[in-house]
């Protein structure tokens, strides 16, 4: 019972991570049918961005430490917001018309540029979060102790979706992204401006992600430049398996999968973890294609 | 009056089909020198550019066979390498487990990879663009893994499979890299050859209309889900012969070969060169060749690669060279009865 | 025996009913014209009767076959060739190339042969090509023969979907609005194309809103509202038909 628990428990802060790069998957997919490549990279720049910050720029001993760790994740996301938006406008506007391979192969292309760019300004190595910058107490629940650390994970990753859910369901602006994602011409002709919408998603993306990357560093103790890939893969995963363009969607999807893959590791085999993720979706694809919370529309003749 | 404007159709379409051949006739003439400059350009380089020569050949290959799947049929297979490595292990364990000469191997190892193809491929084959994306992805990742897992303990882990013997072709043993590179290159010119045959076939124009408007193809009485299965499986057969020829020139194998990132580098090849396969080779050389010369740049040699990969796709987002209309050869015959008609249907309005 | 017969069908979407417990039959070598307020559902019946959505109740038989719930294309091989309402052509490809798109399914090339251009594959080819030629000079667009199906008029279009559709041999040819868009004398040349269709022994079902088209070519009239036949008959007299009158009225009635 109690592995039972800490795996579930390590599989819902996982989760979270997945969940929160998966709402960048899932939203630039709504309002532009394009499957970014680079948005893992940018996760690995959040992790990378953050440790720089703490460490280097010594923002971890000139502030308390949860001071610190606060105001870092801000900088990061408005960091990691901006790359998102630069690319947005450098690499996808100009190809907006010409077709979705396109758009895919040229988010192939940031993808390799920012990991390869991260190798070169950092070093080809495994850089490691140090100690006393992660949260080493525990908390008791139901008679059980929990690393304080997973806890955090889940609260920042929950809280930060349940803002993000009020501002796409209570604000003019997010109704206007919900407008987009479903009908851009007829989002244009009320007079929604479209361009903005689309930058603004590569904003709350982006910036998501770079907070889900720092929290890995902080979660797991060590980065390196190619982990983008892997998380990128996961949590784009995880959008499908909620419903590819359905913000709710990539939430669930994300825990779900964190849940699945650590209970998986747990119970099945640790050396075939990656591949269930894998297996997931293939089944879930087979079984509804349009993932969990998707939904099903007519085909148009 | 009618008359002479049918008849100025009927001059023009005929001079068109004479510009046409000659232009084919040019078309043969650049063939052959390709095909001469491929030939003799061992003769001059050392053995580090045949060696870099026999390299891009096998890209060449995989991207000559992914392009059947997504140049032609227009199937996103992001999990090409899966198919690649499918045919690599057959050969390498037939081989160095029961001593099968590596040429034995080569048709098991093409229908190993078809077949597993034609498994994996049957129940997604329907599935919209994106999602068969992330699939295949999940094939590549999914085959990787398990030949890290040492499957059946055949596929020996990460360390892979090494001492895989070199191929004797009617008693020529195939050692040199010089060997391989005409070993590999005629297989490009013969895989050229046969899937430039095929788009000018029922199959290669089923083919081309599924990518260009499915529900239309169907609806036309093309089976489109059988289409695809059938572009899907020979594009992983010939993947699959190539992974074969490549087991052989390496003489050691192991699963970081067949990745997933190769697979999108593939993927990207493909799609730079626009859907023709002189697009392809073209594409080929560009980007898998350049950044080889550029090795003294290593450090910057792929981040240059992901910047022209962007660059070249805002450039030109249809790819070096789209695939061009072909063009049909209509007996003369019909075209009197073709003008004939013009002129009837010019009579009707009238 | 008739050649179609769609027995008690019905097509839902969702909660809305589409097309209502409809019967209704075909006969051989007639013109057979669907008609009915937009919304009626009869592009619905059409896709029901091709294969591309499959009703939940009901049957169709074809030729004494039943095809309901077959894939589209297993349809055309057995002799439903159909248009779309919204043109649908591959508009990059050369017309020739989009009628030999019809001809397909009769072709029987297999991928090995097609792979090494076997000699039957080459004979086949060229017949084809032949074959294809002529459909295009019967609709009249012979001399647009290499022209991109894109660059064509709208009126040559729905023509070329046509000589498409007669390039698969077909017993029943089903026309959906094949003189939406076109002028009054491209609409004139149709009617001359539609009659030269049925001469050639095939039966024709058409959806068509220009109403003299409508009353001049075909021999019965099926009329449909909310998804249910109202009327059926001759022209003549569906049109003095009271349902009929009433649910034109407002919104087409001028078209009478």
């Amino acid at each position: 019972m109690e592995q039972f628990l800490q795996q579930l428990l390590n599989g819902i802060a996982v989760g979270g991570i997945y969940a929160l790069v998966a709402l960048g998957y899932t939203m630039v997919y709504g309002v532009l049918k394009l499957i970014n490549f680079a948005h893992g990279d940018l996760f690995t720049i959040g992790a990378y961005l953050g440790l720089t910050l703490l460490v280097s720029a010594g923002i971890a001993g000139a502030l308390p430490l949860f001071a610190a760790i606060l105001l870092v994740f801000i900088m990061v996301a408005l960091f990691v917001a901006l790359i998102g938006f630069l690319l947005e406008r450098t690499a996808y506007r100009p190809l907006r018309s010409a077709g979705r391979l396109s758009a895919v192969v040229s988010a192939l292309g940031a993808s390799i540029f920012f990991q390869n760019a991260i190798m070169l300004i950092y070093e080809p190595r495994v850089y490691v979060f140090p100690d006393f910058l992660r949260p080493t107490f525990t908390i008791s629940l139901f008679g059980f102790t929990f690393p304080g650390i997973r806890l955090f994970i889940v609260g920042v990753s929950i809280l930060l979706m349940l803002l993000l859910w009020a501002f796409i369901q209570k604000t003019r602006v997010g109704t206007a992204i919900q407008a987009v994602a479903i009908d851009q011409d007829a989002a244009r002709l009320v007079g929604i401006n479209v361009n903005k919408i689309i930058s603004l998603v590569f904003l709350i993306g982006p910036g998501l992600g770079g907070i889900a990357g720092l929290m890995v560093g902080l979660y797991y103790g060590q980065i390196d430049f190619t982990m983008g890939w892997g998380y990128g893969l996961k949590a784009f995963i995880a959008a499908i398996l909620g419903g590819i363009g359905n913000i709710p969607g990539a939430m669930l999807g994300g825990f779900l999968l964190g849940i699945i893959e650590a209970l998986a590791a747990g119970y099945i085999s640790m050396a075939w973890k990656d591949a269930i993720a894998f297996f997931v979706l293939i089944v879930i694809l087979i079984v509804r294609p349009t993932g969990i919370l998707g939904e099903r529309t007519a085909e148009k003749l | 009056m009618h008359d002479t404007t049918a008849a100025h159709h009927f001059h023009a379409e005929k001079n068109k089909t004479v510009g046409r051949f000659f232009e084919h006739n040019k078309r043969s003439v650049f063939y052959v020198a390709l095909i001469l400059l491929f030939a003799a350009f061992p003769l001059t380089g050392s053995s580090y550019w045949i060696d870099l020569g026999v390299n891009i050949g096998f890209y060449t290959l995989l991207a000559l066979s992914l392009n059947v799947i997504l140049g032609q049929a227009g199937i996103f297979n992001m999990g090409h390498m899966a198919f690649y490595g499918v045919g690599a292990y057959v050969t390498a364990i037939l081989n160095t487990v029961w001593h099968w000469p590596v040429f034995w191997t080569m048709p098991l190892a093409g229908c190993a990879a078809g077949l597993f193809a034609a498994i994996v491929a049957r129940p997604i084959i329907h599935l919209r663009g994106d999602y068969l994306l992330i699939v295949t992805i999940g094939i590549v990742e999914i085959v990787r893994i398990a030949l890290l897992n040492d499957i059946g303990g055949l596929t020996g882990g990460s360390n892979g499979i090494f001492g895989i013997s070199r191929p004797v072709l009617f008693g020529f043993k195939i050692v040199k890299p010089i060997h391989f590179y005409y070993l590999v290159w005629g297989m490009v010119a013969v895989s050229y050859l046969l899937f430039y045959m095929m788009r000018r076939s029922r199959f290669g124009r089923a083919l081309n209309y599924i990518k260009t408007d499915d529900v239309a193809a169907e609806g036309c009485g093309i089976d489109v889900a059988h289409y695809k299965l059938l572009a899907f499986v020979l594009g992983a057969t010939w993947a699959g012969m190539t992974g074969s020829i490549y087991a052989a020139k390496m003489t050691t194998i192991a699963p970081e070969s067949f990745n997933f990132m190769e697979s999108c580098i593939i993927f990207a090849v493909v799609i730079l060169g626009g859907g023709s396969q002189l697009g392809v080779l073209i594409s080929a050389l560009l980007f898998i060749g350049l950044p080889e010369i550029f090795r003294q740049f290593n450090d910057f040699r792929m981040l240059l690669f992901g910047l022209a990969m962007m660059l070249m796709m805002i450039w030109r987002p249809q790819g070096i060279l789209p695939m061009r209309p072909r063009l049909y050869a209509v007996s003369k015959k019909l075209f009197s009865g073709a003008k004939e008609s013009t002129s009837k249907g010019q009579e009707k309005i009238a | 025996m008739p050649l179609l017969k769609v027995d008690h069908m019905t097509k839902n979407f969702g909660g809305l009913v589409a097309v209502d417990d409809l019967s209704f039959n075909v006969e051989p070598n007639s013109i057979v014209g669907l008609i009915g307020p937009n919304g009626a559902g009869k592009t619905t019946v059409f896709n029901c009767i091709t294969g591309n959505y499959t009703p939940e109740a009901g049957s169709i038989t074809f030729d004494g076959q039943s095809i309901k719930g077959l894939r589209p294309h297993k349809i055309v091989e057995l002799g439903i060739a159909r248009t779309f309402q919204s043109i649908r052509l591959f508009s990059d490809l050369p017309s020739i190339e989009n009628v030999l798109a019809g001809r397909h399914c009769r072709m029987k090339a297999g991928m090995l042969s097609c792979l090494f251009h076997a000699p039957s594959q080459k004979k086949e080819e060229e017949a084809s090509v032949e074959r294809c030629m002529e459909e295009l000079a019967f609709v009249g667009l012979a001399h647009h023969w290499q022209d991109p199906a894109g660059s064509l008029s709208y009126g040559n279009q729905r023509l070329l979907e046509i000589a498409r559709a007669l390039a698969s041999d077909p017993k029943l040819l089903i026309l959906d609005e094949p003189a939406g868009g076109m002028n009054e004398q491209e609409t004139k040349a149709l009617v001359d194309t539609i009659l030269a269709i049925r001469k050639r022994n095939i039966t024709i079902l058409l959806i068509e809103h220009d109403m003299r088209l409508v009353m001049k070519i075909c021999e019965k009239l099926l009329v449909l509202e909310h998804g249910s036949l109202i009327a059926k008959g001759e022209p003549s007299s569906v049109r003095n038909d009271p349902a009929v009158i009433e649910a034109y009225l407002g919104s087409d009635a001028n078209k009478w």
